[in-house]
């Protein structure tokens, strides 16, 4: 990292050493994970651009936005209506719950058996490492699955920001409109919060720019059905991370000069991995920054991951927003429409992604699914079961895997994963 | 030339190797701390053209030799098909771990199970429980045989079972009778592994706790199918990864 961002960090209130230790882990994991993969697309040098960057630039980026008026609102969730956001001229950022920090200080406060990614939120908030979660001027806590329910109560204690989104858990009417009236509270808030008022105009262009970057990570993940991949399954997920944090317009336009990377590339028949490797399609709990630990075994174990039926994925991105209204309730009820399509597990029955997995399975070419499930995570762990078995009925081959952050038990997946791939080989 | 196939475990490591399909040299060493100086040590002086590693080690031998890798489950799965065409499900109980293999009709693997993070249910339980009766290894099993049922461990994990084995003998228990609980609580995992892997046999027993009579009588008691123990049931990792190189000559 070329600048010195210590001031920055330390007027964020950031505790440096730990930091500066989180800066040298990340960066370490990044180059062994990510810079040692052979052939991959040019465009990816901006990823490792942004990686590098990714608590420097970026963070100077939103407090001199800032500055300007431009509100930053942090979230942990793909609920979290992106358009109302840039309607206002606001930004939107994913927080990272990828990794293991600050562990005994997390112990304290929540239950033994929450999930990795909930403690890994409240150790980056306790850890004082994440830029993101102090600078933001609010944070959406949204009502899914009972471990993010609860431990909101207790981060409310921890920030003075935090604004709690309600979320249905059934696809009735009585659901929609719950949805419905919720994203209606959360305009205002948003309103009040930026002294902005969202006319049909704005909301369409939050309805554009977000929709923008949706159109981008489809049209890359169009070229992953060729065989070979043109890219790695590793790369691929890092640009659906880091559509959580970027600036919109130039990630589009950087996904887009990547997929005309990938167009060539397919042409001729080129990629990370040799024509015929075994491909897999990932689908379960959101991977956040900087979780690779699962992605990084199976393409080490000789196979490439495809896809990924995932909220860091297809699940997050799959469907855009009906930008044709004239007025802010038509518009609004477009955004309901697209985000009641969500197939989150903490919704009951959740048929639909049932279908979307055996869907992409198709449409990827994959030969088999892997059902990647957080320790604890209820919802996932629960559906995992009907996943692997009506996957496995219908001749698809399934593995379930259960893991969290630790690395414990890395020689033991390769063992498993590897199996895997030696049967669908 | 020959194929020859490695298995590296955590207690041992075991070489086969194949003379046009014919088994021409078996080799056995411990793993110890330097489990690459042995392997030398198992390889020195066989010429062979093909090397196929498996066991948690694998990755440790290619990055030393010239040699392909496959997991545990499939050169199980090879090595048991070649034993007993026809079989369709293969128990490996190691050092460190179970497997629970099924098998498609075609001989591939169809589904599998292993134990997760700790050393519950496997031959390390049985050889640190041994040890806490203060009998070989070796003769662990046949003690337990004249064991009477009735007396249950509950504890999983090998620390507490230990403490559970001492105080129940402490209180009168009779070592054969606890000895026999010991070996039921293996053999329950291994059963409980099995059936969410399979419903049909027959069975090939494999690895070294294969060899102890009593788990493969409670093997033989819990499941409706025909169970077969290997002759050197610790071999069918290293003649499975063997075929595999044969099959790559
Ligand atoms: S899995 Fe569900 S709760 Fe988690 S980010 Fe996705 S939609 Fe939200
Ligand atoms: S991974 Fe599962 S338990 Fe964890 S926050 Fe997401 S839905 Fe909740």
């Amino acid at each position: 990292m070329e600048a010195n961002y210590a001031p920055l960090w330390e007027s964020l209130g950031l505790d440096l050493d730990a930091h500066d230790e989180l800066l040298r882990v990340l960066g370490e994991g990044y180059s062994n994970i990510f810079l040692s993969q052979k052939d991959r697309p040019e465009g990816m040098a901006y990823f490792d651009f942004v990686m590098s960057e990714v608590h420097g630039l970026r963070i100077k980026e939103l407090i001199d936005g800032q500055k300007e008026g431009r509100k930053v609102i942090g979230s942990f969730c793909v609920f979290v209506p992106e358009e109302i956001v840039r309607a206002a001229d606001a930004t939107l950022v994913g927080l990272c719950t990828g990794a293991d920090f600050a562990t005994d200080e997390v112990d304290k406060l929540l239950p033994r058996n929450t999930c990795a990614l909930i403690k890994s939120a409240f150790g980056f908030k306790l850890g004082k490492v994440c830029p993101y979660i102090e600078a933001a001027d609010l944070l959406v806590g949204e009502n899914t699955c009972d471990g993010k329910k609860k431990s909101f109560e207790v981060l409310d204690k921890l920030v003075d920001k935090l604004y709690v989104m309600d979320i249905p858990q059934m696809k009735s009417p009585e659901g929609r409109a719950l949805l419905k009236a919720e994203y209606a509270r959360f305009k205002k808030a948003v309103e009040k919060l930026t002294g902005i008022v969202i006319d049909p105009a704005r909301l369409r262009n939050g309805i554009e720019i977000t929709n923008n970057k949706r159109r981008a990570l489809h049209r890359l993940n169009s070229f992953r059905s060729a065989d070979p991949a043109p890219i790695s399954g590793l790369d691929a997920l890092l640009a659906n991370q880091v559509y959580f944090y970027d600036e919109p317009a130039r990630f589009s336009e950087s996904i887009n000069k990547i997929s005309d990377e990938l167009e060539q590339r397919i042409k001729v028949g080129e990629g990370p991995f040799p024509k015929g490797t075994p491909r897999i399609l990932m689908s379960g709990c959101p991977m956040a920054v900087p979780n690779w630990k699962v992605p990084w075994i199976v393409e080490t174990s000789g196979a490439v991951i495809v896809g990924e039926e995932s909220c860091v994925g297809e699940r997050g991105t799959q469907n855009l927003t009906d930008d044709t209204g004239e007025t802010v309730d038509e518009l609004m009820d477009n955004i309901l429409d697209r985000y009641f399509k969500i197939d989150c597990a903490i919704f009951t029955p959740n048929p639909d992604r049932q279908q979307h997995i055996e869907e992409m399975y198709e449409r990827y070419n994959a030969d088999g699914v892997i059902h990647y499930g957080l320790q604890f995570c209820q919802p996932y762990q629960f559906e995992s079961i009907n996943v692997e078995a009506t996957l496995e009925k219908k001749g698809i081959p399934a593995l379930r895997i259960d893991t969290d952050y630790s690395v414990e038990d890395v020689g033991q997946l390769k063992t498993r994963i590897e199996a895997f791939i030696e049967r669908i080989a | 030339m020959l194929c020859a196939g490695v298995d590296i475990g955590s207690r041992s490591i075991e070489l086969v190797a194949l003379d046009n399909g014919h088994v021409a040299t078996i080799r056995k060493v411990e793993t110890t701390l330097d489990p690459i100086a042995q392997c030398r040590r198992l390889l020195d002086g066989v010429s062979y053209s093909h090397l196929v590693a498996t066991g948690y080690g694998r990755g440790l031998l290619a990055g030393h030799f010239r040699a392909e890798t496959i997991t545990e489950i499939q050169a199980y799965a090879l090595g048991a098909q070649q034993l007993f065409p026809g079989c369709r499900v293969v128990l490996d109980i190691g050092g460190q771990d179970t497997k629970a293999i099924a098998l498609a009709a075609d001989g591939r693997v169809k589904k599998f199970e292993m134990n997760d993070r700790c050393a519950a249910g496997t031959g390390k339980f049985l050889e640190i429980m041994a040890a806490s009766f203060n009998i070989p290894l070796g003769n662990f099993g046949s003690f337990a045989l004249n064991g009477r049922k009735g007396i249950a461990i509950s504890s999983m994990c090998t620390v507490f079972a230990e403490s559970e084995v001492t105080s129940l003998v402490a209180k009168g228990s009779r070592p054969e009778d606890v000895a026999l609980a010991v070996h039921e609580s293996v053999a329950r995992r291994s059963v409980s592994m099995l059936k969410r892997v399979s419903v049909e046999g027959p069975l090939v027993f494999a690895g070294g706790v294969a060899l102890n009579p009593c788990i493969h009588k409670l093997l033989v008691e819990a499941v409706s199918y025909e169970v077969i123990v290997a002759d050197a049931p610790e071999l069918v990792g290293a003649l499975g990864a063997a075929l595999y190189a044969a099959n790559m000559a």
